[in-house]
């Protein structure tokens, strides 16, 4: 039930937004974020963007895991 | 999809393959996870194939559907059977057998039962059907509740009469905490649940390793993540330095979600609250505050509600635990099947019993 996915924020009109993953569009509220903008990769449970995925944090993690990989 | 993908790569899960495999040195380790998320993750990428024979991972109280029980179950279906009641819930819950009948069997004898994707949606059918009363079932986790928060603070300020939620969220750290008090499971490290993180942080999971030296990961949900998860869990407990990790940094803050927080705060006061198979646990559940009380269903609508009975022969509690596994359960598979499910475990998309017989994983 605790399922969320990460997605696009493409569209944000105060606390509502529209958010997109895989060519699919859905209403999204996003009371529970500050400082969130359009183009900002979001996780999102039952409607409700819970929080922002931090990129930088992803990418290292990915250079960290393809390290780990080479040996 | 982007920041999904990335997640699915093949040579990092073999290289943590064999890191694991080395590192634990043939030693016998037991890690548990607490979500059911991860429940259905590890079985669907066949992550328990992908460890060595000595590392076994088995599941916890993490789905919240399947912790739920009987009482809470026949009293949202005695609701359910009232004249001018709505009831709108998650679509895991329509099959859960209560203690003679189901939400699904009920909307089949006319009973108004609606699936929604969000408590939010519960509002709208409120605001839409002013002569129903629409109770939302509040199940679910800290993931969950900030929302189902949300929702009455929304129906407040609209000065919404006929919305109702049936408060039943219960709280992760103390269901960890009752494990490792009883000592029933050998569990050396916990598979902490990425999206409860997400709104909890790490603080909550400190007494894991602080008062029981077991060590924790918090995870994602790709098989990537869980691999590295476990890959961290396993050096942690080589070599006897218990700590509570986060291991998916990209999505969990070490404070959680302040907002979210407060939106629980809000509403919310924590409450003794009963689990399957763990029993009734002080300060382990959500109940309403004053200032929303009108909103409880339990206080506000009058109803009775039949004698809770227990499915015979159901071992989900058991399975819950981790006590057991649905192998070991008779009913697992003869008469206990998704098709027509005795407990809750073999009805919830993310139950054990559920996953076991969908990825027939029948090794023991």
């Amino acid at each position: 039930m605790c399922l969320a996915i990460p997605a696009k924020l493409v569209e944000k009109k105060g606390i509502q937004g529209l958010a997109e993953i895989g060519g699919v569009k859905r209403e999204v509220d996003l009371r529970m974020l500050e400082d969130i903008k359009v183009g900002d990769y979001i996780i999102i449970h039952a409607g409700f963007a819970i929080q922002k995925l931090d990129t930088e944090e992803a990418e290292e993690t990915l250079e960290m895991l393809r390290e780990i990989a080479k040996y | 999809m982007k920041y999904i993908d990335e997640y699915y790569d093949k040579k990092v899960c073999r290289t943590l393959t064999e890191k694991i495999e080395r590192k634990s040195k043939g030693r016998e380790i037991v890690l548990m996870e607490v979500c059911g998320t991860h429940t259905m993750s590890i079985f669907r990428n066949g992550i328990k194939d992908l460890l060595p024979e000595n590392i076994r991972v088995i599941s916890g109280p993490g789905c919240p559907v399947c912790v739920t029980p009987n009482s809470s179950i026949d009293q949202a279906i005695a609701l359910s059977r009232l004249d001018g009641v709505c009831i709108t819930t998650f679509g895991d819950m329509m099959k859960v057998p209560g203690s003679s009948t189901s939400l699904i069997k009920e909307r089949g004898r006319q009973a108004d039962v609606r699936i929604v994707y969000s408590p939010t949606d519960a509002v709208k059918i409120a605001e839409q059907n002013p002569d129903k009363m629409v109770i939302f079932l509040g199940i679910g986790f800290e993931t969950t509740a900030p929302i189902v928060a949300a929702s009455l603070i929304d129906a407040f300020n609209k000065g919404l009469e006929n919305y109702f939620i049936l408060p039943s969220n219960k709280l992760i750290p103390p269901a960890i905490k009752s494990l490792l008090e009883s000592g029933e499971t050998k569990i050396d490290g916990f598979l902490l649940p990425g999206h409860v993180s997400v709104i909890i942080g790490i603080k909550p999971y400190q007494f894991i390793s602080e008062d029981y030296n077991v060590s924790g990961a918090i995870a994602g949900f790709e098989p990537v993540d869980i691999m590295y998860a476990i890959h961290r869990l396993v050096e942690m407990i080589v070599s006897d330095s218990p700590a509570i990790e986060n291991c998916y940094k990209r999505t969990v803050k070490s404070e959680g979600n302040r907002i979210a927080k407060k939106l629980m705060e809000e509403v919310f006061e924590i409450c003794s609250s009963e689990w399957r198979g763990l029993g009734i646990m002080p300060e382990s559940g959500l109940g309403i505050k004053d200032k929303y009380k009108r909103f409880d269903a339990i206080k506000n609508i009058q109803v009775d509600v039949e004698e809770t009975k227990e499915h015979t022969g159901c071992l989900c509690g058991d399975v819950l635990r981790g006590v057991i596994t649905p192998l070991d359960c008779l009913l697992f598979g003869s008469v206990c099947k998704p098709e027509n499910p005795v407990g809750p475990c073999m009805v919830s998309t993310e139950g054990t019993c559920a996953a076991y017989y969908r990825y027939a994983d029948y090794r023991r």
